[in-house]
């Protein structure tokens, strides 16, 4: 397999979990000369090689420095799932899909980009009875797509138009299933960590995760490896939401179905838990994706199995919520985490 | 949730079953174990040992006591990992500790005593290795898959589990939706089941559909059309043989003399059944009645004899559709006359 190295690259999303993580992974590369940082807030941790923009992604500033200096290399981590961040569902709506549309259309521009990789979703596929057990990345779902599923398809179909005016750059697509692990935070880790776990009754889906680890893998090999296309990326195998509550010692709180869709929106009103009511669908039918085509096509070996990403992210969630400290911000747990991850690495 | 209700329940049943051990134990109360099949002793009173020393006789019953704190302390260990959630499922959903333990001993009685199943040719599903079953599909709800599924998994030398697939209707429907699911059904897409085969599973496929479980009774045993053949492209494209099955059986379970078709359009539902009981007894029209089931599987077909692209031959897809079609035609008549009265 023939490699992509890159030198500069720009990444949105850069203080969230899968970007910073993404960062402090290339810092250590050598080929990596620059990184490109573009967020909101400023990266909880220092990156070295980082170059921090602290702007919108509809910034004009980011055309600008797609055409000042030789970036070679963009990764677009930032379509999100939470409204709370940006505003709401329209400020979270401008972001996905009118941001992407905005980045892409200054990528096009940029002669020296090769390689662009955008994290999408597995969102894309709805959540439907009738889908495949195992929905390859040829499924083309029936789903009718509301929200953040709509908003990943909508990005999608920007970087696909970007693709077709842009032959000569390697575009990887990488639709990731629900992140979960020590650090991450996520509508689903929110939804994982209440003390009673709210079900739809009669319901049971397949859960499949994603463990961070995987996640920033599958994001490296998709920028070094000289391969486009569309890829799944997701944890081997899968547990049922019933399973999970009890792996995770939770009692299960089974709601009528309507009933789970209003409480979903009261918690979400007073601010409780950022579970989008779109994507309630996936507590009763679930989604599950192959991952074959990146098996083979990226050489993506996921190191945690669904089973193992829940039990991973019971057990750090677990220490702290015996030590009180659960309102902790995400990024304090990941520095301490990175670190032990450097001293192990080097020690490698 | 639901689970450890269930697993007392059936426990229960079956503990009921086996009459006790007539002896009398060391401390003069009436022996507890249950009987050997065939005697009226347990294992430990068997006659030999009932004229033994009393030390001996003892032991037996502390032995005996070991033996039921295993089953006691097995029993436990289960609840424990299925509330511990210390279970493995795979990838399409199939639960197999839940639905050895569970869901296949709830069926038992449906299949022992009920309908008094006798399984033809089983041993012509060859025990490894992918293969497409093929079977008539009737009885207005698809017990006749659920009865499938129990006689491979028992009757069977290898005991396998059949990777039914199913219409969208039932993964959507709640409880059934997600049992169907642990019970290893999927849902009918060239993509589960390619991959199921890929996988070395054995599926079962009911080309019929909707129009053989929804045809009335004056209809009965006669195959409906088998769709467009589907399941043909993909044993070809799997080169996976495919075994037809006929059952007999389903039909008389529910006889359905009428169709309302405006109550099914409302719900949704393909049709809504009438037989001479549902709904008029309501939820006790539900219950089937006790008919006579056969089931018998035919030899294997071997689909790789056909070229690679064989898939890609409409004509040959139908032709080898009807053919099976009439196999499975040809068995049930055999099998209805064999079977004689319907019920007794």
């Amino acid at each position: 397999m023939s490699e992509h190295r890159p030198r500069k690259i720009l990444i949105t999303g850069v203080s969230h979990l899968l970007g910073l993580r993404l960062a402090k992974r290339l810092e250590q590369d050598s080929d990596v000369e620059e990184i490109i940082g573009v967020d909101l807030d400023e990266p909880a941790i220092p990156v070295k090689k980082l170059d921090f923009i602290r702007a919108d992604i509809r910034s004009p500033l980011i055309a600008r420095v797609l055409a000042s200096t030789n970036v070679d290399t963009i990764v677009h981590t930032n379509i999100t799932s939470s409204p709370r961040t940006l505003g709401g569902r329209s400020g979270m709506k401008e972001n996905n899909v009118i941001g992407t549309l905005q980045l892409f259309a200054a990528a096009q521009r940029a002669e020296r980009v090769k390689k662009v990789v955008m994290k999408s979703s597995a969102a894309v596929y709805g959540s439907e009875p009738g889908e495949p057990s195992l929905i390859p990345e040829t499924y083309g779902g029936t789903a009718r797509l509301t929200g953040y599923s709509k908003d990943c398809a909508e990005a999608e179909t920007s970087a696909r138009d970007f693709g077709r005016r842009r032959p000569d750059v390697k575009l990887v697509i990488l639709r990731t299933q629900n992140v979960v692990g020590p650090t991450a935070r996520s509508s689903m880790t929110d939804y994982l960590s209440f003390p009673v776990i709210p079900t739809s009754l009669g319901f049971d889906p397949r859960l499949q995760f994603l463990h961070e680890e995987d996640a920033v893998e599958a994001l490296h090999l998709a920028l070094t490896s000289d391969v486009s296309g569309i890829y799944n990326i997701a944890a081997e195998g899968v547990v049922y939401l019933s399973q999970a509550a009890r792996l995770l010692g939770k009692p299960q709180l089974p709601l009528l179905p309507f009933t789970a869709q209003f409480a979903a929106g009261v918690l979400r009103r007073v601010g409780v838990v950022d579970f989008p009511t779109d994507q309630l669908k996936l507590l009763l039918y679930g989604r599950v994706l192959g991952i074959r085509r990146a098996r083979e096509g990226l050489g993506f070996s996921p190191r945690h199995t669904s089973k193992q990403t829940l039990l991973d992210f019971r057990d750090h969630r677990s220490v702290e919520d015996v030590l009180g400290e659960p309102s902790r911000p995400a990024w304090e747990r990941d520095m301490r985490r990175l670190a032990s991850d450097r001293a192990s690495e080097e020690k490698v | 949730m639901g689970d450890a209700e269930i697993i007392r329940m059936a426990d229960r049943t079956r503990t009921e079953e086996a009459p006790r051990c007539k002896a009398t134990t060391a401390s003069g109360r009436p022996c507890r174990n249950h009987a050997l099949p065939g005697s009226e002793y347990c294992r430990l009173h068997a006659p030999d040992d009932v004229a033994a020393p009393a030390s001996a006789t003892s032991s037996a019953v502390d032995s005996a006591r070991d033996a039921v704190g295993d089953v006691v302390s097995g029993f436990g260990a289960f609840l424990q990992r299925r509330f511990g959630g210390q279970y493995e499922i795979d990838d399409f959903g199939y639960d197999r500790e839940l639905s050895r333990n569970v869901l296949l001993p709830l069926a038992r009685p449906l299949y022992d005593n009920y309908f008094r199943i006798r399984t033809l040719g089983i041993s012509r599903v060859p025990n490894e290795g992918p293969a497409v079953i093929v079977a008539n599909h009737s009885g207005t709800i698809a017990l006749d898959a659920v009865m499938l599924q129990y006689a491979m998994a028992t009757e069977h030398p290898a005991e396998r589990v059949i990777r039914n697939v199913g219409a969208d209707l039932v993964f959507q429907l709640p409880v059934i939706g997600p049992m169907a699911r642990k019970a290893g059904n999927v849902v009918a897409c060239d993509e589960d089941a390619m991959e199921l085969l890929r996988r070395g599973e054995l599926i079962g496929v009911f080309p019929e559909g909707y129009k053989g479980v929804g045809k009335g009774w004056r209809e009965r045993y006669r195959l409906q059309r088998f769709g467009r053949g589907g399941f043909i492209e993909i044993a070809l494209r799997s080169r996976v043989p495919i075994i037809p099955a006929a059952i007999v059986g389903a039909e008389e379970a529910y006889p359905m003399i009428g169709d309302a078709g405006a109550v099914a359009r409302a719900f949704g539902f393909p049709y809504f059944p009438i037989t001479p009981t549902f709904p008029w007894l309501g939820p006790l029209g539900l219950l089937p009645l006790p008919s006579k089931w056969i089931i018998e599987f035919g030899d294997p077909i071997p689909m790789d004899e056909y070229p690679e692209d064989a898939a890609e031959d409409p004509m040959l897809v139908f032709d080898l559709s009807d053919s099976i079609r009439d196999t499975i035609q040809q068995m049930l008549y055999r099998n209805l006359k064999l079977r004689g009265s319907a019920f007794i």
